[in-house]
């Protein structure tokens, strides 16, 4: 068909610029600027999907991506709004959820037995007996579904931006534009988000007045303006989709998600238009005022077949007029009203020749058998007191446009807070209760006249630059909001059905009036109960007569019913948005590169990266057994760098020690290193290190790997409680370590050039001292957590490298080896070691694990201490027991748990083969009553098989800790 | 997301910070009762209405007080601990010390 372009009709298109693409395999050719909805429409094609229950034909309602009827799918991409997508050329599209083709759904009859299909049908039906939804649920979401992923497609490239604005101004339509200018003038950045391609709203197809023209110069002047405009940024196309505390707003564009930061919101997001609720009300050529207005002005398409329009309010006369101005057959205006607002609008539409039915309604819609498509309304008279009357006329008609009311695209103000509330009397909505920095202006404020709109807007701006503390001189302008654009109740009940409120769900007035009538009043439980409002379109269109129904089946005001939550997102987000790329901080110790060039194969400990072991992945358990043995007959080096480490420095620095820890620090000698064990306020066993007194006033603690940042931070946050006189420094960093340990690591550390006495008389176990090797100023600590004489080293990390390289050199005659975890975690397990964290969980106290001895008892005070005392004034309920078995084959896991008469009472922690023992040890919490040495305990392993194990004394190996004090 | 007054820092996203539970007075762990003890570990104030919290901003490691609404989560002032913190804390020490 010839598509209408001129100054006023066809904007969007251009004519020159042809654009072939396919749907459902047929060639159609549209223009660039056409949407593929448009494009359809101008070749007659009104079916372009099939709703989500019933099958029934759907054709576009609103043409500006506010419903879900005109949802396609791509090869690539389901669910694509037809009346969003740009028409390209070579596009490839379809209908989906249908079986058949899109003309003739073989799930169609799903319709004609629709009434064996209530609302809660899925829930009553399919889920007893038990189990049975697993069956059914295949077929029904085959069935049901919308489009198809397709999961073979390589994904996108998707990223995210960060803008900042002083005000974003959400909504480009006649109110954005002037409150824009507004805030710009008065010295604000602007951002200005349009979801349309192009500025301009309401402004690029509504008929505001007889002059077309002239509205469009000024829309193309405030346009410019706003364009030129240092302060103003404009992002078209774009959707901001929530809005999140302190004016966080998603806005997504294409490919991009744009995270802004602003100041102020000004929502000019307007209104979205409303059914009519009537028989049959959603056949393909039943549609909204604008989407005509849309279909006209923007894209050129003008109906063909005679258009009738049904009128609620006085803008429904603008359309019929515009329309047959461009030389569409108007053939009759329907008004529910027995009088315009305006009085002249009937004598000016019988001067065009279109018969007005005043105080009438269309009772139902009706089509040709088989042709999906509108072809005639039945129109009733209405009485006030009685309702429906008599028949009054059939008119033929393709086309019915709608106009009784707008609901304000209220989803962003609600979503921060704001109440939407509704006068019954004069059904004009309002919005209030909005949140600090919100400001609303033009229809989504009822506010509908141009004139108006202006005032509005620039009060609203006003508004927004006062909160900015931008001075505004002018007082604020009264704004003249006369205009009722809602009818009441512009619903019609058939007793046939098929009245639907909500098209994505199919769902009808009995379906939302019977979900009351089971007890459901409340509108979020309507909502639960029958769906209203989860389609696609999310109750824009749903939710208001859902409201004014439940209102009146309940007896109740639309504002005491309210309307459902509304929350974030706006509208349908791709995934691959939220996705973007990801940001995993990995960190590595300074000695990276050398654990690589040994074949250490890296393992995460925490956010740090470790070896496990060294050596092929092939070889794992030979390679963990020779490094085993390395340390218990000669000697290995191990990188434990991800210790964390803390300097405690000041006259207080004791005095802090003492009441972080349980220890009793305050004697502690200089140059000696203790075991250290922090309990939580809960008395919870949470961290644990070795804490060395280099002076008088300074201490050197080390904390577990995870655990060092949570140690860090309870530490500052005591003491900004306590104000004692040190300073806390988190050195992990700053100081790498490294563990040299077994019989030969005295000799090795003596070939390093160690200039230290290293005898055991002077550098005795559990001593600290200062000292240089090779040159590298050194922190020794000589600590056995490996239960063999060791050495742990810690230096500036920029130093430990040259230390691990001088320390493999000397170890070279002595087979020295590194070892990684995996080796370390078994040879402390041998000495019976816990690690926090693994061996305890949040509730291990520290007689559970019998750490009694770590606790001084005559402190003044500790974190934690008051809880521990409680705690250990009551019956233990389970206790870290060793544990071994002798049977080879039949090694528990970490997590498996400990059966006693057949009741849970704890959980392995920690389990391996012993190379050295020969048998399998591990630790576990048992039942208090089999803590003794001796004690027989279950243990459920893999697949349900009970393993016998016996409870030992630790340490496994050495039980007299001879050779760690060698 | 939320933005948060660091009084070191400024105003920062609410992802730099570490909630550091209520601000609570610590009782005389010498004195009180068991079940006061555990109140006082365990319960954190609950009724609407204004609580004063810990918060660390993350990065530079400080912690501050902050004043919020609990029903509109309002952030009404934030401010050093010094303002309520200001002495040194002494538990009373034991005739031993070790």
């Amino acid at each position: 068909m010839t598509r209408l372009k001129n100054d006023c009709f066809g904007q969007w298109i251009d004519t020159t610029q042809p654009k072939k693409f396919t749907f459902e395999g047929n060639v159609i050719e549209g223009f660039d600027g056409d949407s593929v909805a448009s494009a359809l429409l101008a070749h007659q094609v009104w079916v372009q999907s099939r709703s989500f229950k019933y099958h029934r034909p759907r054709g576009p309602l609103t043409l500006s991506g506010q419903d879900a009827n005109t949802l396609v799918q791509s090869p690539k991409t389901p669910n694509l709004l037809a009346d969003r997508v740009p028409v390209e050329e070579g596009l490839q599209l379809s209908g989906q959820n249908y079986s058949g083709w899109l003309g003739f759904d073989l799930s169609r009859t799903l319709d004609w037995f629709g009434r064996f299909l209530p609302v809660g049908f899925y829930y009553k039906a399919f889920f007893k007996p038990r189990g049975m939804w697993a069956l059914w649920e295949p077929i029904v979401r085959r069935a049901a579904g919308l489009g198809i992923s397709n999961l073979s497609v390589k994904a996108d490239y998707t990223d995210k931006a960060y803008l900042f604005c002083d005000v974003a101004v959400i909504g480009g339509g006649p109110a954005g534009l002037h409150a824009a200018l507004k805030v710009a003038d008065g010295g604000a950045d602007v951002l200005l988000v349009e979801q349309d391609p192009s500025l301009g709203g309401s402004l690029n197809y509504h008929a505001f007045s007889s002059d077309l023209k002239e509205t469009q110069r000024q829309r193309d002047a405030l346009i410019r303006n706003v364009f030129e405009h240092p302060n103003i940024k404009v992002l078209q196309s774009a959707t901001c989709n929530a809005w999140f505390g302190d004016h966080y707003l998603p806005v997504l564009q294409g490919h991009r998600l744009f995270k802004v930061r602003a100041k102020q919101t000004l929502l000019a997001t307007g209104s979205s238009e409303q059914h009519a609720i009537f028989r049959n009300n959603d056949l393909p050529g039943v549609v909204m005022c604008s989407a005509i207005d849309r279909l006209s002005r923007l894209y050129g398409v003008i109906p063909e077949r005679p258009l009738a329009v049904l009128a609620g309010n006085d803008l429904a006369y603008s359309t019929a007029f515009s329309s047959h101005d461009a030389g569409a057959t108007v053939v009759a205006i329907i008004d529910l009203r027995a009088q315009c607002d305006d009085q002249t609008l009937r004598a000016e539409a019988e001067a065009r020749g279109i018969q007005v039915y005043a105080q009438c309604v269309v009772y139902e819609a009706r089509s040709e058998w088989g042709a999906h498509r509108l072809s005639r309304v039945d129109v009733h008279g209405l009485h006030h007191d009685s309702g429906v009357g008599q028949k009054v006329a059939s008119i033929d008609c393709g086309v019915l446009a709608m106009s009784v009311g707008y609901m304000p695209a209220y989803q962003l103000a609600c979503q921060a807070g704001a109440l939407l509330q509704y006068d019954d009397a004069n059904a004009q909505f309002s919005i209030s209760n909005l949140p600090k920095g919100m400001h609303i202006a033009g229809s989504i404020n009822s506010v509908f006249t141009l004139s108006a709109l202006e005032c509005d807007a620039r009060n609203a701006a006003r508004a927004a630059l006062r909160a900015l503390d931008i001075a505004v001189a002018e007082r604020d302008e009264a704004v003249d909001c006369r205009a009722s654009v809602n009818h009441p109740w512009p619903f019609v009940k058939h007793p046939k059905g098929r009245e639907f409120v909500d098209f994505d769900e199919d769902l009808q007035i009995k379906d939302i009036v019977n979900a009351t009538r089971m007890g459901y009043r409340d509108i979020q439980l309507v909502k639960r109960f029958s769906t209203v409002g989860m389609g696609p379109s999310q109750g824009r269109h749903s939710a208001l007569p859902t409201a004014r129904l439940v209102a009146k089946a309940t007896n109740r005001s639309v504002t005491q019913t309210g309307v459902t939550t509304a929350r974030p997102p706006l509208t349908p987000e791709p995934l691959g948005l939220l996705a973007g790329r990801r940001f995993h901080p990995l960190r590595r110790t300074a000695l990276h590169h050398r654990h690589l060039a040994l074949n250490g194969q890296m393992i995460p400990a925490g956010s740090w990266q470790r070896p496990a072991y060294y050596g092929q992945p092939a070889d794992r358990r030979s390679a963990i057994d020779a490094e085993v043995t390395a340390v218990r007959t000669g000697v290995g080096l191990i990188d434990v760098s991800t210790l964390g480490g803390i300097d405690l420095r000041g006259p207080d620095a004791p005095e802090f020690m003492n009441r972080l820890y349980t220890f009793g620090f305050v004697k502690q000698p200089v140059g000696k290193t203790r075991y250290a064990v922090m309990t939580n306020e809960q008395g919870v066993v949470s961290d644990d290190g070795v804490a060395a007194r280099l002076s008088e006033h300074h201490y050197y603690v080390t904390a577990t790997t995870t655990g060092v940042d949570q140690v860090y931070r309870d530490m500052l946050k005591w003491n900004a409680q306590w104000r004692l006189d040190l300073d806390i420094a988190n050195v992990t960093s700053a100081l790498s370590a490294v563990n040299l340990a077994g019989p030969l690591s005295r000799e090795v550390l003596r070939q390093a050039e160690c200039d230290l006495d290293l005898s055991p008389e002077q550098f005795p176990y559990l001593a600290y001292r200062e000292a240089t090797i090779g040159g590298i100023p050194t922190r020794l600590m000589r600590v056995g957590f490996v239960g063999e004489l060791g050495y742990e080293l810690h230096v500036p990390s920029p130093l430990v490298g040259e230390l691990w390289d001088r320390l493999m050199t000397a170890g070279h005659a002595h087979s020295i080896r590194p070892f990684g975890v995996e080796a370390q975690r078994l040879l402390r397990l041998e000495k019976g070691h816990i690690i926090v964290g693994q061996d305890t969980d949040g509730m291990t106290h520290p007689n559970e694990v019998a750490l009694r001895w770590a606790i001084a008892q005559h402190k003044p005070f500790y974190v934690g201490g008051r809880s521990v005392e409680i705690l250990s004034s009551r019956p233990l309920e389970r206790q870290l027991v060793g544990f071994e078995l002798t049977d080879v084959s039949t090694q528990p896991m970490e997590g498996h748990l400990v059966i006693r008469e057949g009741e849970i009472v704890g959980s392995v922690t920690s389990c391996e083969f012993s190379p050295t023992l020969q048998k399998i040890i591990g630790l576990a919490y048992v039942h208090p009553e089999d803590a003794a040495a001796g004690s027989q305990i279950v243990i459920r392993i893999e697949s349900g098989v009970c393993a016998q194990a016996r409870v030992v004394k630790t340490p496994f190996y050495d039980p007299d800790n001879a050779r760690q004090s060698l | 997301m939320k933005i948060m007054n660091c009084p070191l820092n400024g105003p920062r996203n609410i992802s730099e910070f570490v909630y550091g539970g209520q601000v609570k007075t610590m009782p005389d762990h010498r004195l009180s009762s068991d079940s006061a003890w555990a109140e006082y570990v365990f319960y954190e104030k609950t009724e609407i209405g204004l609580v004063l919290e810990w918060w660390l901003h993350s990065p530079s490691s400080y912690w501050f007080i902050a004043e919020r609404h609990n029903g509109s989560d309002e952030i009404t002032r934030t401010f050093a601990p010094e303002a309520i913190f200001c002495d040194r804390v002494d538990f009373k020490t034991s005739e031993v010390p070790v």
